[in-house]
């Protein structure tokens, strides 16, 4: 680690106005940033915990919505969104205990890694990423791997998650970081389907659109027999080739119909 | 009613209470007043020729002590390689220099190029960012057989090929070849070994002093044999008389093999402390680990065996190349030599065996002894070849065993060793109980009605363990004794210190070896207690590694606690004015026989230390005994396993569903302790089998060198355990040493790996998948593939 220094804000508002400074950057459970702050991979000369605003932690359900403030642990979100089963079990199957207290749903959100489970949710809810300047769409947020539509010294502040009627989300761990080799968010709304890959592609989370198409009609999973997604741009790495992870969106994809009844 | 003390009661390790409680003392926990820390710049490169270091710059930085690089080096000696492997043609094997820090060249990712010396270690970082190093980089020799062709780039320049040696064992060729001629039925396989990384859950550590005014330096280091490391450090790196260099290897959080060797960072640390006269610390990250600790296993083997038309083995043959990396690391030579190819024969009377093995330099870490050190890597050869045999017969898999097994001792196979006793049908007779295989079609049936593919697999091994025969590896190329030494210290009142060579690294020895002493002596386990780990009080012992501790060391012992009795039984007739001829030892009393005299274990200690009443014309006072073991053979232990996993026939996942181990250890003296070896040994080796995968891109970039991308094995990935039992009731006690132990160290993590792969095999194939090998780890992906080419 190099040297940094800390500010402890408790409103968006001062961690805004503390971001502005060159080099700053927003901390919020650190089990990303910290590691990357280890091995020297990054030095910002200043770091912003978001870890004190009160305004920006806890879930609540109103009127078909979840809302999810972007300070809120992912131990928090399994434990809480129970308005929102699929998501608090997605939440319930990131990491480990300890990161699960730790980890927030803006960290992941900003952060957008390619094997992360939170992108799979937001975009397949057709979630609403809240910020302390706008509110964002999930299908115009996600722009890549660890790419996203957030501005420099941006805040999350919440996702706004629609409640589906029936979702679910399967994970199938890469053995070794235990993220997803290939995750697939499956959700049921009465305007139609929406179906999220993570862990897949090199262009990071995605919709399938074809499944979607195919499930909006007829949810279930013999719907989506004689479907493939195509190997071209799947990540091929030590854990599975492209082929085998195209392979996988199939079978999970199947499994995520079945799982949501 | 099972025992509660000594020789097979199953005690509670007492060494947990610190360890559990974090009272425990590691070497990062010591520190030296003064001492300044060190940090490594590495080669980010895996090949390359340094053209210049600049250290100027950082040498001005805040809180720099002193920057080394390769030429404050010069004259001092390499790391040393402690066995010379003598080639097919009677030639040494080639012997690269291995310097602390490169000179001229930096050969592998992670080897050191300069040590920055600072106050803090934050401080050393910062200096090393600024350390401007010129290095031209050059192909890099990955693949083994590529790195032997004509032409290929050399490691070392000075060398004339990658060839380490080509070595070759057993059978003469002309009678393999006859014999493969002859046979009714050839076959033939070839697999990986893979790589793996041992991650010990301690890092490596090493802290040098230096006392000027002694001229004494002191290491502690993360030591599996804290006397090895002196002698090689000593002798062939600094040139540091034995008196006056102590190592020290305190608590060690486990070694499985990597942390025998004697390591750059231990000599640098020491060297370094006596250049600025302050102790120096390093301790490894858990990335710098994933590049300096010696890796182990990566060998790729082609094997064929030859059946008659009754399926009798009438010849096997293998021919194996043997990744060394960058560097001959201390044992690297003989672990796929005389640890690999002495086994090759296996369980199996198979007439004619022939090894052949070529060891290859690569641009990779050190390769290395890892827990069980070339024995996996036969088993797993013998093992896979034996089941794919069955499957090509259409013949059962235990019964083609049993129908080869060696079933009269001692058995003298044809790649040197003896093997004193055993009785391999015993163990699959336990294997074959405790697996219920005629419930094994129920379950697949039960498997298949859930979708998935269910398979069983069998597996047999021997080892060779109690490390070694000092005359017999001494012909063989060891440059070192291979015995090993106690010292049992009676104390006035009665109570006993042990010094032991060995070193207890997460075994039990600091319950086990007091229970031994404890059965013979007849008094209270608590009134032993174990000193290892420090060269400065125990006797020069060799350590522990390939399942020696008990058998060896445990043997010295014995020896030393004899001469004790022997003593205390000369003091005791006196005191009673008997003859010592008549005197008897039971449960802590002397007792003179057919009379109702007797003096208390006490009484006689006292007299050794109070000598008033006492035959000093006899003998002298005092009560301390030190003995040397040499064993007179290996010991055999040998083992039955059985596994049955489920496949995902939709994304090739394999979970194991069922796991039985049937072991002979001879002789056992605390059962829970065992069977925590054994478990723990099956899960190494089931993340070798399923999850452990070291891997190297083309340009010699380690591609796992994390926990994001090396998948150990966790508590989920095992059965659970009313589904996973170890057995060792089977026992031939071992003939030739005093406890009849055989060791348990390794068997686990040398039984498991065929095991789990034959049980994925006969999953597929049994589904009608027609797959002959997966290598491993049989990931899902690699599973998956294999069911869909
Ligand atoms: C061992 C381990 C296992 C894991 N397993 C999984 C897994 O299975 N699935 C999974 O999805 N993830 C996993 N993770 C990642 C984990 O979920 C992280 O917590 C998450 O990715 C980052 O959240 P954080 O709150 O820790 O963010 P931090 O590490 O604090 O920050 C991450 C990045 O986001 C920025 N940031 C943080 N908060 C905000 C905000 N509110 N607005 C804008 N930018 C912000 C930071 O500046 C930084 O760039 C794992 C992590 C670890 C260490």
């Amino acid at each position: 680690m190099y040297a940094f220094d800390i500010e402890r804000p408790t409103t968006v508002a001062e961690a805004v106005a503390a971001l502005k400074d060159e080099d700053a950057q927003a901390l919020s459970g650190g089990q990303t940033l910290i590691p990357t702050l280890k091995q020297r991979l990054a030095s910002p000369s200043k770091l912003v915990s978001l870890s004190g605003i009160a305004e920006t932690k806890g879930v609540s359900a109103d009127g078909g919505t979840v809302t999810v403030g972007g300070g809120t642990t992912h131990a928090a979100v399994a434990a809480g969104a129970s308005a929102y089963p699929a998501l608090a079990a997605l939440a319930g199957g990131i990491g480990d205990p300890a990161v699960r207290n730790r980890g927030t749903i803006g960290g992941s959100v900003a952060n957008n890694d390619p094997a992360a489970c939170y992108p799979a949710a937001v975009l397949g809810s057709g979630a609403t990423v809240v910020t302390n300047a706008r509110e964002i769409a999930a299908d115009d947020y996600f722009q890549g791997m660890f790419t996203t539509a957030l501005d420099e010294g941006e805040i999350i502040t919440a996702v706004k998650f629609p409640v589906p009627e029936k979702a679910a989300y399967i994970k199938f761990e890469q053995p070794a970081s235990r993220f997803a080799l290939v995750g697939v968010f499956v959700a049921k709304y009465a305007d139609g389907v929406r179906v999220a890959v993570t862990g897949a592609s090199e262009e990071g989370v995605f919709r399938w659109t074809e499944a979607e198409a195919a499930l909006s009609g007829n949810f279930s999973a013999g719907a989506l027999d004689g479907l493939s997604v195509s190997a071209d741009g799947m990540i091929s790495d030590l854990h599975g080739t492209g082929a085998y992870r195209a392979h996988l969106v199939a079978v999970l994809t199947k499994r995520a119909v079945a799982a949501a009844g | 009613m099972p025992k509660d003390h000594g020789i097979g009661a199953s005690q509670k390790r007492r060494e947990d209470v610190r360890f559990l409680t974090g009272a425990g003392q590691y070497t990062d926990d010591i520190n030296v007043h003064g001492q300044a820390y060190v940090y490594f710049l590495r080669s980010d490169v895996a090949h390359g020729k340094i053209n210049s270091i600049d250290t100027a710059a950082a040498s001005a930085m805040p809180g720099v002590v002193r920057i080394f690089t390769g030429a404050d080096f010069e004259g001092v000696g390499g790391l040393p390689c402690g066995w010379q492997v003598t080639d097919k043609h009677g030639e040494a094997m080639k012997e690269p220099a291995h310097p602390v820090l490169a000179q001229g060249k930096v050969r592998h990712v992670g080897d050191p190029i300069a040590a920055v010396v600072a106050d803090s270690l934050e401080q050393a970082r910062n200096a090393a960012e600024a350390i401007d190093v010129d290095i031209e980089e050059l192909p890099a020799v990955v693949d083994m057989k590529a790195a032997l062709n004509a032409g290929a780039t050399k490691v070392h320049d000075d060398l004339s090929d990658n060839l380490c040696y080509d070595w070759q064992f057993g059978t003469d060729t002309e009678t393999v070849d006859a014999a493969f001629a002859a046979a009714a039925h050839v076959t033939k396989l070839e697999l990986r070994n893979n790589r793996l990384v041992a991650n010990p859950m301690e890092p490596r550590v090493a802290l040098g002093e230096y006392n000027r005014a002694k001229d004494e330096s002191t290491l502690y280091t993360t030591s599996q044999n804290p006397h090895v490391i002196r002698l090689l450090m000593g002798a062939f790196v600094l040139g540091i008389p034995e008196h006056k260099l102590r190592v020290v290897a305190p608590d060690v959080g486990g070694g499985f093999g990597t942390k025998i060797f004697h390591y750059a960072e231990e000599a640098f640390c020491t060297f370094a402390s006596r250049k600025i006269n302050r102790a120096v610390k390093w301790t490894s990250s858990r990335s710098e680990a994933f590049m300096s600790d010696a890796h182990g296993r990566d060998h790729v083997s082609t094997i064929e065996l030859a059946l008659d038309a009754d399926n009798n083995f009438t010849a096997l043959r293998t021919d194996t190349y043997a990744n060394m990396g960058a560097y001959l690391s201390t044992f690297a030579s003989c672990t796929p030599t005389w640890l690999h190819g002495t086994l090759m024969a296996g369980n199996y009377k198979t007439p004619a065996v022939q090894v052949n093995v070529k060891a290859v330099f690569t641009n990779t870490v050190p390769v290395d002894a890892y827990r069980g050190a070339g024995r996996p890597e036969a088993t797993f050869q013998l093992e896979r070849v034996i089941d794919k045999a069955a499957r090509e017969l259409g013949v059962d898999p235990i019964k083609l065993r049993r129908q080869n097994f060696i079933t009269s001792f001692p058995y003298a196979t044809p790649v040197a060793v003896e093997y004193d006793t055993g009785d391999y049908n015993a163990t699959m007779d336990k294997m074959e109980e405790l697996m219920d295989i005629p419930g094994f079609a129920a379950r697949r049936a039960a498997s298949e009605a859930k979708g998935k593919l269910r398979g069983l697999g069998i597996n047999c091994f021997i080892e060779a363990c109690g490390i070694a025969p000092s005359n017999l590896v001494g012909q063989l190329g060891a440059r070192a004794g291979l015995y090993d030494a106690a010292t049992v210290r009676v104390n006035a009142t009665g109570s006993i210190s042990v010094m032991v060579g060995a070193h207890s690294h997460g075994q039990g020895h600091e319950t086990v070896f007091p229970q031994v002493v404890a059965e013979m002596l007849g008094i209270d386990e608590s009134m032993i207690d174990i000193v290892h780990g420090d060269s400065s009080k125990i006797p020069f012992g060799m350590g522990t590694y390939g399942s020696r501790s008990l058998a060896v060391c445990g043997s010295a012992m014995v020896r030393a606690t004899e001469k004790i009795i022997n003593k205390a039984k000369k003091i005791a007739a006196h005191l009673m004015e008997a003859s010592e001829a008549d005197i008897e030892l039971k449960d802590g009393q002397f007792s003179v026989a057919g009379t109702d005299k007797s003096v208390a274990w006490g009484d006689v200690t006292l007299a050794a230390y109070v000598p008033h009443n006492y035959p000093l014309e006899d003998i002298e006072p005092g009560l301390e005994e030190t003995a040397f073991y040499d064993p007179a053979n290996f010991t055999y232990p040998a083992g039955a396993y059985a596994c049955e996993v489920e496949v995902d026939p939709d994304t090739g996942k394999v979970t194991i569903e069922k796991f039985v181990s049937a072991d002979d250890f001879g002789n056992v003296v605390n059962p829970m302790i065992v069977e925590g070896q054994v478990h723990g040994g099956i899960a190494q080796g089931i993340g070798q089998a399923l999850l452990e995968n070291c891997a190297y891109d083309e340009n010699g970039q380690l591609l796992s060198a994390s926990y994001m991308d090396y998948a150990m094995p966790r508590a989920s990935d095992l059965p659970h355990m009313a589904n996973y039992t170890v057995d060792h009731s089977c026992q031939t006690p071992c003939t030739h040493n005093p406890l009849g132990v055989k060791g348990c160290g390794e068997a686990g993590a040398i039984g498991s790996p065929p095991t789990v792969v034959n049980a994925v095999l006969d999953a597929l194939n049994s589904a009608g998948h027609k797959v002959a090998h997966i290598d491993m780890p049989v990931s899902p992906s690699r599973v998956w593939e294999a069911m869909n080419s």
